[in-house]
């Protein structure tokens, strides 16, 4: 997995800032892909190309239960997020959607890394890669549930492969 | 074992459990409403263009639905969503779908108790993050997304990771005019909105063995706001003096072992708090309502699962009573028992002597959803749970979060007030 960081390096950004309370009608994961950050940065959508990665501050996604915000991360191009912590809630809903990867470093390891760093995530041995820095980071391995959840990509996929 | 390790090891059929360990759980009710339902419908609609059809779900008797956010219906989509989860739920077979109205209706996490939809020692899971409301009766009660709820409706499971809790002992007598919204503030401002993720918040302690079951509830349904994974208190006799009220259904009380460990404690006298609020943009950002006497603000609501019970608007009727509000003010009772308990009580008509608005039972404006949403720049003093930026409305508005005995006294002078001072 390979793509350039966006950073927004507050804490706490929270579900209202990610997918505000009125789009939380919409259900049309394209719809609410144009809406992702907008409470903190009504561009966002227009700067993530596909494969790009989100670099966020700690307790990213806290707040409510909506799944409309990994979906909209997501389907604006986001296939990971780094952050020193997540909320439990969207960390859960990114994994057993199967929307995208929510991946805990170091508090260190976010302040070495740059807004548009090119980087690389290595699952298998738990490595980021700053292709722009030429620097390695360790991220925190996944735990074995979850890990198997991930490989199937998502829930969903994890009930139906182990039926199949 | 604690209270929440023996649920959770009851639910997976081990006989001991310990923080960390991953675990598939049986639940025993689980809950959709207006927002979540049609995003589990989604979930099931891609699946099926995958060849994989839900032709029955797990137990239709242990789903409940509620329609709470965008109702009555804000718009065309809310409209539609509502249709939507209408035929879904008489698809499928379930019985308890509360229906705005359609006589009893009403917020999720009102209904939950309300209603006794959950009984003490249940496993519960719904699909909205204040869930953990409901674990002031003695269940485990936590918040899922759309696709874990999807998941429980086919297999009647879930997994968890079992967290570590944290116990708060509230010990000494409560005083006058401090209501638990304001100790549960002074907690998370101690704790942070972090300070309790994927963990338990507990609370024991002399104040909980006299604090009635209204109260215990805001207590647990603002855990959401400091990352719990649940809060819970163990039942005891006013859970039972409150269900018993409500339903006839057989439960058992389970407790913590003597020997149950606690990852921390926290000792709270009550005695020294006195009313707070959280001002904007976090709910751990906590003041002393006297600190901030001179803040003008332009509207005052009380309303939602946190600060719309019975209770809360019997104690805003008594500040309010006789009174005229200065400011917009904004009362939506939180279920549509609640609010003809009110108007049998007097208190529709005191507020509405005082010129407020009443609006029916909604999660409206807490959201930002509709009916009540904040504007650029305006302020207002809730009865709510969250202030983070855009959360009532425009990202630039503010909100402070307090008791109803503060929202009501600062309606009345267009202030922030000390209940106490008026």
């Amino acid at each position: 997995m390979k793509g350039r960081a966006h950073k927004y390096e507050k804490p706490n950004i929270d579900t209202d800032v990610i997918i505000p309370g009125p789009y939380l009608k919409i259900h049309e994961h394209k719809e609410l892909a144009k809406h992702a950050m907008e409470g903190i940065d009504p561009d966002f959508p227009k700067k993530v190309s596909p494969g790009d990665l989100l670099l966020a501050g700690s307790n990213f996604g806290c707040g409510s239960s909506r799944e409309h915000a990994p979906i909209a991360l997501s389907v604006c191009g986001i296939k990971a997020i780094l952050a020193p912590s997540f909320a439990r809630i969207f960390y859960r809903n990114a994994i057993d959607g199967g929307y995208l990867l929510p991946i805990e470093i170091e508090e260190s390891t976010m302040n070495k890394i740059s807004d548009k760093d090119e980087l690389e995530v290595d699952l298998e041995h738990n490595k980021i890669t700053n292709l722009t820095k030429n620097e390695v980071y360790f991220m925190k391995p996944f735990p074995e549930l979850i890990a198997k959840i991930v490989d199937a990509g998502g829930l969903m996929n994890f009930k139906f492969d182990k039926e199949r | 074992m604690t209270i929440t390790e023996k649920l959770l090891a009851r639910a997976s059929g081990k006989s001991k459990l310990s923080p960390d360990d991953v675990v598939f759980a049986k639940v025993d009710k689980v809950m959709m409403h207006d927002v979540s339902g049609p995003g589990v419908i989604k979930v099931f609609d891609e699946l099926e263009k995958k060849g994989i059809k839900l032709e029955h779900i797990w137990d239709p008797d242990k789903v409940w639905i509620t329609e709470d956010h965008f109702v009555p219906a804000a718009d065309r989509i809310s409209a539609e969503n509502i249709i939507t989860l209408s035929k879904w739920s008489k698809k499928y077979g379930i019985r308890k779908h509360f229906k705005y109205g359609l006589g009893q209706y009403g917020i999720c996490h009102t209904l939950s108790h309300e209603e006794a939809m959950v009984l003490p020692g249940e496993v519960y899971v719904g699909g909205d993050s204040h869930t953990n409301t409901t674990g002031a009766i003695g269940a485990f009660a936590a918040g899922l997304g759309h696709t874990d709820i999807a998941y429980v409706l086919m297999t009647g499971q879930t997994w968890f990771k079992v967290p570590e809790t944290l116990m708060f002992r509230l010990n000494g007598k409560k005083p006058d005019y401090v209501m638990a919204k304001d100790i549960i503030l002074t907690i998370i401002g101690d704790i942070g909105t972090d300070g309790a993720n994927y963990k338990t918040m507990q609370f024991s302690g002399d104040v909980i063995e006299h604090l009635e079951m209204e109260e215990r509830l805001t207590l647990t349904n603002m855990t959401t706001e400091a990352g719990a994974k649940n809060g819970i208190i163990e039942p005891d006799a006013i859970t039972d003096l409150y269900m018993r009220e409500r339903t006839n259904a057989e439960y058992t009380h389970t407790v913590g072992d003597v020997d149950a460990e606690y990852s921390e404690i926290f000792s709270y006298e009550i005695d020294k708090i006195e009313p707070v609020v959280a001002k904007p943009f976090s709910p751990a950002n906590i003041s002393a309502v006297r600190e901030l006497q001179e803040i003008e603000i332009d509207k005052a609501y009380i309303g939602s699962c946190t600060g719309a019970k019975l209770e809360d608007l019997r104690l805003s009727a008594k500040v309010l009573k006789g009174k005229k509000v200065k400011i917009r003010t904004e009362i939506l009772p939180a279920a549509q028992s609640i609010y003809i308990k009110a108007l049998k009580e007097g208190l529709i008509d005191i507020f509405t002597k005082a010129g407020a608005v009443v609006g029916p039972p909604t999660c409206g404006a807490c959201c930002g959803a509709h009916m009540g949403v904040l504007g650029k720049n305006e302020i207002c003093i809730s009865t709510t749970n969250r202030n983070f930026p855009g959360r009532m409305g425009h990202v630039e508005s503010k909100t402070y979060l307090a008791s109803p005995l503060v929202v009501a006294a600062s309606a009345i002078t267009g202030k922030i007030t000390d209940p106490r001072d008026i």
